[in-house]
């Protein structure tokens, strides 16, 4: 199945992706610059981690005027997978692909960390491969990635089976103590009604290998092709 | 023009130049220099550039190798990692920039040594650090270390290098003079290494990265090669304010011009900015430069050429270029919107020559600037009242009546409590390298081109310098040596960072001699080669020097990556094992410091030839897969490397009963701090052939015990929940930091 990770100013771990698919998953990924606007045939997109644009202004506010933005939203709104991750996350929210939005974390401090997330959905198109309930460690580095929503989109969120991942404890539940940045309800990803765009705040590309810690994030990207 | 003072010498005074220094300028010109000659000169011969109080002694440092394929002179060292592949890594301080803004001080240091890195062609992959502040309870330790980390992460996480590992050190002879060393490692590819060199007469300067503005004037000279006094606050303009997301695509950029044949040279625009860059090329290259200032792109109207030459303005570089070259090379740097514009050329005058408004401003010979700028043979005496802080009566000492509370009490003193409040700010896995993250005795990181990889660790333990500097520095080298081994990493070379007062001080000169001459003696017993680093000096505030703080910051190959080795126990049953001996030592030591409030003795002996001993059998048996775990016992001794093996574990505490064996002080037992010792643990069916390892090298070895249970038992001295320690010593620092 052939990937394409966008690569903008200042994403970091666009490499690691486009790693952990083509090397770790033997798929045929590519990178695709941000000024472009042709997506090359992908069938699978991937918005990776880091700092587009240097964060300025807010977190993902400039990379969704990139040309190459234009095509990934024709790209989702014609069904076509596409998974945000960190940063890639925050630009989803802010093209408004996804509902909600990205704060600084509650600490107010970066956070780097493994953490045990819980997938409350498999209808996704990065879930098909997961069972319910299944708590997968996967690390987490942002210094704004609390998720929040007005009360009426969190219930419609909830109404219509849209959020993904929640931060859990070691026994799987999603308390207080496991939230690492304040996000609302333990919010660790979300998904459009379709279950085609997906966005999380933990690194799936950087749990792919046990050598570096851990293989739990092999299912985001399996259950789009397996 | 009209606005440049005339220059004298009360002017060259205020830039730091010494009479003498002045005088010499004037000759080697045969006239007065301009103001921005002055400027260029006062620069090019401060400490910091010139290593004029340095260099004599730097010479006595092995620096050669057969792995070494780049020592000390360029902008880093580089160490052949076989199949094609190099290492290329450096460490460097920012120290008075941290201590007055320590926001985008720690920043800029962080972005200061990645280009050191990816200006010789290579990716930067890996980041640590070492950071000393003061006493922790001291009123400004707090926002200072905030700040710093805050810095440190905030460039490094958006620039996306992982900072893998580092240390932090408190010490009140920090109060007002904190140390910020950076480290970066970067691979590149053994046959497309770049050079900071200009040569080809009539090849073009090219100019890329951000505008120059008018920050970071006089960082060299003022900021960098003086001491501190309460006055220090209104350098504050002196220091740089960096933008991580320029250097992130500049790294792009230049990486991606580096994969053509359209260079010659590159260096990047660090301390002393434009002047030191071109200068420092045309040393290399044996070639004479001119730059119109003109063509130099600038954040705002009206700067002046001294301020043009003198900026340090950061993410920028300067570039020779092959002649016919310039359109290809601006077309990369257009792809990632950088600026890249000619701003002069390669010459063969031997001089260093800059025009403004179409006049030579400046017109200095290169080698004035660099090899034949002054030197000096400082006068080095050992300070009066070392012989008395080095006396430490054992028998005045009186034995702590609870161990178990000295141990909880040494656990959460800030040098030994965790650093995860620190290092979890860090992005430690952006690039996908990364196998061992912070919080065992080194860093691991693996290569994605073959089985290899690499083993960093950088360490200093500056109160044994402070009591003896030769000893403490040598204890510096092999620690980070041992480090490394316990790990699996066969340590190949090092990079110092050498922080200390005022050179003009005799007993300064004498810590520095003597550190100097520790290192020495401890890379040629190892074998080991220094290939980068850097000198800090006039680390002092109101006459107060800084604690001699040589920081070592070394780099080990592993061949099979899979072979690493963590410092925490790994199973129950696990029989626990002390590699090395224990001897009455107690001098210098973290527990003399913190129970009973002294900080004097010598620090603990060292025999270099049992030491390598030590480490060969250690990387012997990580190769045959022996250990499950191995950990260098260092400040806290024995018992703290103990329960660090039992807390350490990113996940969860494991316990052990151990019983300690001999006729020592039951302190000097527990807590002192002889040198050459590893706490292992190793499964029962491995035991005889590591035991017929150990009995082949005559390794003197003690079984003390057995992994399990869920607290640590040492019998007769104290019994504590593993789980409670851990709790304790992870939530240390953090509660200390409020």
């Amino acid at each position: 199945m052939k990937w394409g990770i966008v690569t903008f100013p200042g994403s970091n771990d666009d490499r690691d992706a486009w790693y952990c698919l083509e090397t770790v998953l033997g798929q045929e990924a590519v990178l695709l610059w941000h000024k472009d606007q042709d997506l090359q045939g992908v069938e699978a997109i991937v918005l990776p981690g880091g700092f587009s644009y240097g964060d300025y202004l807010r977190a993902g506010a400039l990379a969704r005027f990139s040309p190459i933005m234009h095509s990934v939203v024709d790209f989702a709104n014609a069904g076509g997978p596409v998974l945000g991750v960190c940063n890639g996350f925050q630009i989803l929210c802010e093209s408004g692909l996804l509902p909600g939005a990205l704060v600084r974390n509650r600490s107010l401090s970066f956070i780097c960390e493994w953490v045990s997330i819980r997938v409350e959905t498999t209808r996704t198109r990065f879930t098909s491969a997961c069972s319910a309930g299944e708590c997968l460690s996967i690390p987490i580095k942002h210094g704004e990635g609390c998720y929040v929503a007005d009360t009426d989109t969190v219930q419609s969120l909830t109404d219509n089976d849209q959020i993904v991942f929640r931060y859990v404890n070691e026994a799987g539940e999603a308390e207080r103590a496991a939230n690492p940045n304040g996000a609302l309800h333990n919010i660790a990803g979300v998904t459009n009604p379709n279950g085609n765009v997906v966005g999380l705040m933990p690194h799936p590309e950087h749990a792919v290998e046990a050598l570096l810690g851990g293989e739990d994030g092999r299912k985001l990207f399996t259950s789009v092709f397996a | 023009m009209a606005s440049s003072p005339p220059v004298d010498l009360q002017l060259a005074h205020d830039h730091g130049l010494s009479t003498d220094e002045y005088n010499q300028i004037v000759q080697t010109l045969g006239r007065s220099p301009t103001f921005e000659e002055l400027g260029v000169f006062s620069v090019m011969w401060s400490e910091h550039c010139s290593y004029k109080s340095s260099r004599r002694f730097l010479r006595r440092l092995p620096t050669t190798g057969p792995a070494i394929l780049q020592g000390p002179g360029e902008n880093a060292g580089i160490v052949d990692l076989g199949e094609g592949l190099a290492a290329v890594f450096k460490i460097e301080s920012h120290n008075h920039p941290s201590f007055i803004e320590p926001y985008h001080g720690a920043a800029t240091g962080v972005g200061g040594i990645l280009r050191d890195i990816f200006t010789m062609g290579a990716r930067p992959v890996a980041s640590l650090n070492s950071l000393r502040f003061g006493a922790i309870d001291h009123p400004r330790t707090s926002q200072l270390v905030k700040g710093v980390v805050a810095g440190i992460g905030g460039y490094g996480n958006s620039v996306g290098v992982p900072t893998v590992g580092g240390e932090v050190y408190f010490d009140s002879g920090y109060n007002s003079n904190i140390l910020v060393n950076a480290f970066t490692l970067g691979i590149a590819r053994a046959d497309r290494i770049f050079r900071a060199r200009a040569a080809g007469v009539g090849n073009p300067v090219i100019y890329v990265g951000s505008r120059t503005g008018r920050d970071g004037i006089h960082g060299a000279s003022l900021l960098a090669s003086r001491e501190f006094d309460e006055r220090s606050e209104e350098l504050r303009p002196a220091v740089q304010v960096g933008d991580p997301f320029t250097e992130n695509v500049l790294i792009e950029a230049c990486l991606e011009l580096m994969q053509h044949d359209l260079i010659v040279g590159i260096q990047d625009m660090g301390a002393a900015g434009l002047t030191s860059s071109s200068v420092e090329m045309a040393d290399r290259g044996e070639a004479g430069i001119v730059l119109t200032l003109d063509n130099v792109p600038t954040r705002e109207e009206e700067i002046t050429p001294y301020e043009l030459l003198l900026s340090e303005s950061q993410e920028r570089m300067l570039i020779v270029a092959k002649d016919g070259c310039e359109e290809a090379v601006k077309a990369v740097f257009d792809k990632w919107d950088l600026q890249a514009v000619v701003i002069g050329e390669v010459t063969d005058d031997g001089l260093f020559r800059t025009i403004w408004h179409g006049e030579e401003v400046v017109r200095i010979p290169v080698p004035a600037l660099t090899s034949e700028a002054p030197v000096y043979e400082r006068r080095a005496e050992q300070p009066p009242d070392l012989v008395q802080r080095q006396q430490l009566d054992l028998t005045a000492l009186p034995l702590p009546t609870d161990y178990a509370e000295v141990l909880s009490t040494l656990l959460t003193t800030p040098n030994i409590a965790s650093k995860e409040w620190v290092y979890r700010q860090y992005d430690s896995l952006v690039g996908g390298n990364t196998v061992v993250q912070p919080g065992s005795d080194a860093a691991i990181i693996r290569l994605k081109e073959s089985d290899k990889g690499i083993g960093i660790s950088v360490n200093c333990n500056s109160r044994y310098c402070a009591l003896d500097p030769y000893r403490g520095a040598a204890i510096a080298v092999v620690e980070s040596a041992r480090n490394l081994a316990v790990s699996g990493a066969k340590p190949i070379a090092l990079s110092d960072c050498l922080n200390f007062g005022n050179p003009e001080k005799p007993e300064v000169m004498w810590q520095f001699t003597q550190a100097i001459d520790g290192i020495r003696d401890a890379c040629e017993t190892l074998e080991l080669a220094v290939v980068s680093g850097n000198v800090s000096f006039y680390n002092e505030t109101d006459g107060r020097a800084i604690p001699p703080t040589p920081t070592i910051a070394m780099v080990g190959i592993l061949e099979d990556v899979t072979q690493h080795v963590t410092q925490w126990f790994k199973h129950a049953g696990d029989i626990i094992v002390l590699l090395g001996e224990t001897h009455e030592e107690l001098g210098a030591s973290e527990y003399l410091a913190i129970i009973h409030e002294q900080e004097r003795g010598v620090p603990p002996m060292l025999d270099l030839e049992r030491e390598k001993q030590l480490q060969q059998l250690c990387l012997q048996a990580s190769r045959e897969r022996l250990f499950s775990s191995a950990h260098d016992v260092a400040e806290g001794g024995l018992a703290v490397a103990l329960a660090e093996s039992c807390i350490t574990n990113p996940h969860s505490a494991l316990g052990a009963r151990v019983s300690l064996q001999g006729d020592l002080r039951p302190d000097a037992l527990l807590f002192g701090e002889s040198q050459s010792r590893v706490v292992i643990s190793v499964q029962p069916d491995r035991w005889p052939r590591l035991q017929e390892l150990l009995q082949a090298d005559s390794l003197p070895y003690t079984v003390l015990g057995e992994v399990g249970g869920t607290e640590l038992e040492i019998s007769g001295h104290l019994k504590i929940s593993a789980t409670s320690l851990r709790n304790q010593w992870r939530a240390a620092l953090g509660r200390q930091l409020t």
